[in-house]
């Protein structure tokens, strides 16, 4: 019984870590409808900006900050160059230029940092909270973060008149910009938003997997599965999705399968729940006018 | 643009003239170079036959697929497996390889129907970032040599021709690959080829003109899987040697590029991709480790927004400039 609360609450703390990629998906899904293939190089490019700054001798959470900020720039420099023009051509090219994307700043990293792995501190203590020995106290602050972010994003949606407007510009943008929402705004600024909250996650996960280029690739795979599982265009339920998501990786993980096959579990994941029920747990099930 | 009959059928003998001549130029190639060019060629080929079978599902059936080389991946363990274990002669690999990837191609073309442009993307993804992890499994171990892989024996030339094992692969794959697309240019010339860019562009209209559109799909998966599983088989014969970390989710996307690149919906396209995805790294290595791959990701977006229809329509553009005869509009 011990081992399973243990391994229970260790899929908690990756369930958290998977839940703000998925946020981060479901931001840019909400803004343009389009699932972003790059989140996870991109989350994975702005920790090795974070770690830049801790070696050159920045405290850590001016660190932290100021990653978050940069991402957010690269999030909105990125729509601007190289999303907007693209428009809505076609899926290709939409898929197309993600992969680029993906493929850019993946090699980045390993031109500019090389390829060697390096370990990434983590601002909470080493020994665990409370005298438990089921969690390390990484593990609950990252869980913490993860809840942190979604309140902030819920309360940026939900409570101030730009949150509003960009709800309203991805729900109806002709009608958004009619009321004078400047569309176009609103979509680079979600993709800002999404940039700022992968770069968390990546901050957070860095310290367990330590940091190296192809350190999200797994992650991204959980992300989408936990999107897909909570819906994806839900906050919500993408996070719920993460933490569901990770519970049953390492349950399958300890119990059933082993841990060598935990990628065949999100690709089962995926294309089951795209076949079954491709609206998730708690999304909209969407219907399309011909 | 509207030739007259007699014109038309000059311009297709023409035309297979043109193609004959490219063949036969391919097939003296090996005599005027080293051991590892001729390799690399080898390789290309290979390429090419994936290449045109990605074209087909992505660039005419407009079913995105960024799983590509989990079927390059089962193609090429089907060959190694069935020579390393059973002594199957190489070439009786090919079609082993051709009916393995068909089926598990129309299988995971199946429930690959449900899901539309951007989701077909992910499942298939999802697909090329779970399969090296797979071929490592240890109850499969005992078939695909885990982590270690399989090492495999180049053939030799038969009936004592005077071509050493390098040379004699590589016309092996011409013949298979001249084969391979004069089956694709017939299948994309013809009805099946029409429906399939009906599909892609106008499903619905696509159904109402009597077109079954799962079938089609599922059926284009299959087929598009059978010409990556070839490709991989004839692959692995080249390298002499399969392991589950040369079918990362990166090999995928490097025929992802080579569609792009070569051009889209062509099928010279698959020609000029399969060069670029084999040569450009190659020079591109000298810079850095990492150049081919940041060179890969400029050029996939560069052409999405410069040439949609990537090396084909350039080279295209400038055989119809170079054809049209002084004031004769076109």
């Amino acid at each position: 019984m011990d081992a399973f609360i243990a391994q229970v609450l260790s899929g908690l703390v990756t369930g958290g870590i998977y839940a703000s990629v998925a946020l981060a998906l479901v931001m840019i899904y909400q803004a343009t409808h389009l699932v972003n293939f790059a989140q996870g190089e991109l989350a994975m490019f702005c920790t090795y900006l974070a770690w830049t700054m801790l070696d050159a001798g920045f405290p850590y959470w001016a660190a932290f900050a100021a990653t978050i900020a940069l991402a957010f720039v690269c999030g909105v420099v990125i729509e601007r160059v190289v999303i907007r023009p693209i428009g809505e051509s076609s899926v290709l090219a939409v898929v197309v230029v993600f992969i680029g994307l993906l493929v850019i700043f993946n090699s980045l990293a390993g031109w500019i940092f090389t390829y060697t792995v390096k370990p990434f501190p983590s601002p909470f203590p080493a020994e665990p909270l409370f005298g438990n020995h089921y969690v390390s106290s990484h593990g609950i602050g990252a869980i913490g973060v993860t809840l942190v972010v979604l309140a902030l994003l819920y309360a940026f949606f939900r409570f101030t008149s730009l949150g509003l407007a960009m709800r309203a510009a991805a729900q109806n943008p002709v009608s958004a910009r009619l009321v004078g929402i400047r569309v176009g705004w609103t979509r680079a600024l979600g993709w800002g938003l999404a940039a700022a909250v992968g770069s968390i996650a990546g901050m957070m996960v860095a310290p367990t997997v330590y940091l190296d280029p192809n350190m999200m690739a797994g992650i991204l795979l959980y992300a989408f599965a936990a999107a897909l599982v909570g819906g994806i265009d839900n906050p919500w339920g993408a996070v719920a999705g993460g933490f569901l998501v990770g519970v049953l990786e390492n349950l399958l993980g300890a119990y059933v399968i082993g841990t060598e096959l935990k990628l065949t579990v999100a690709l089962v994941l995926i294309v089951g729940v795209l076949v079954i029920r491709p609206s998730g747990l708690f999304g909209r099930v969407t219907v399309k006018r011909v | 643009m509207a030739a007259l009959p007699t014109d038309s059928a000059t311009a297709r003998r023409n035309q297979w003239l043109g193609l004959a001549l490219v063949v036969l130029l391919a097939a003296v190639l090996p005599f005027f170079l080293s051991n590892y060019r001729v390799f690399q060629l080898t390789l290309v080929l290979a390429y090419a036959i994936v290449l045109l079978g990605l074209n087909m599902l992505t660039g005419y059936n407009g079913q995105i697929s960024l799983g590509h080389g989990a079927f390059y991946a089962i193609g090429a363990y089907t060959a190694a497996i069935l020579m390393d274990k059973f002594g199957v002669p190489y070439w009786l690999t090919l079609p082993a390889a051709a009916a393995v990837c068909l089926v598990a191609g129309f299988l995971f073309g199946l429930p690959a129907l449900r899901l539309e442009g951007l989701y077909l993307a992910l499942a298939t993804f999802a697909l090329g970032v779970a399969l090296p992890q797979l071929l490592k499994y240890k109850h499969f171990e005992h078939w695909t040599g885990g982590v270690q892989g399989i090492v495999i024996i180049k053939p030799d030339a038969p009936f004592g021709l005077p071509v050493n094992a390098d040379q004699w692969l590589y016309l092996f794959t011409l013949g298979v690959a001249a084969l391979m697309f004069i089956l694709g240019v017939n299948l994309l010339r013809g009805r099946i080829g029409r429906a399939l860019v009906a599909i892609r562009d106008q499903p619905i209209a696509a159904e109402a003109m009597g077109v079954d559109i799962s079938l089609y799909k599922a059926l284009t998966f299959g087929v598009s899987a059978m010409y990556t599983g070839v490709g991989g088989a004839l692959g692995a014969i080249a390298v002499q040697f399969v392991a589950p970390d040369s079918f990362t989710i990166f090999l995928s996307i490097a025929f992802l590029v080579g569609i792009v690149v070569g051009g889209l919906a062509s099928v010279s396209g698959a020609i000029y991709g399969a060069l670029f995805i084999q040569f450009v790294p190659n020079i591109a290595d000298q810079i850095s480790k990492a150049a081919p791959w940041a060179i890969y990701g400029v050029f996939l977006i560069a052409c999405m927004f410069l040439m949609p229809g990537g090396i084909a329509q350039v080279v295209g553009g400038a055989w119809q400039r170079l054809r049209r005869k002084p004031g004769k509009s076109v």
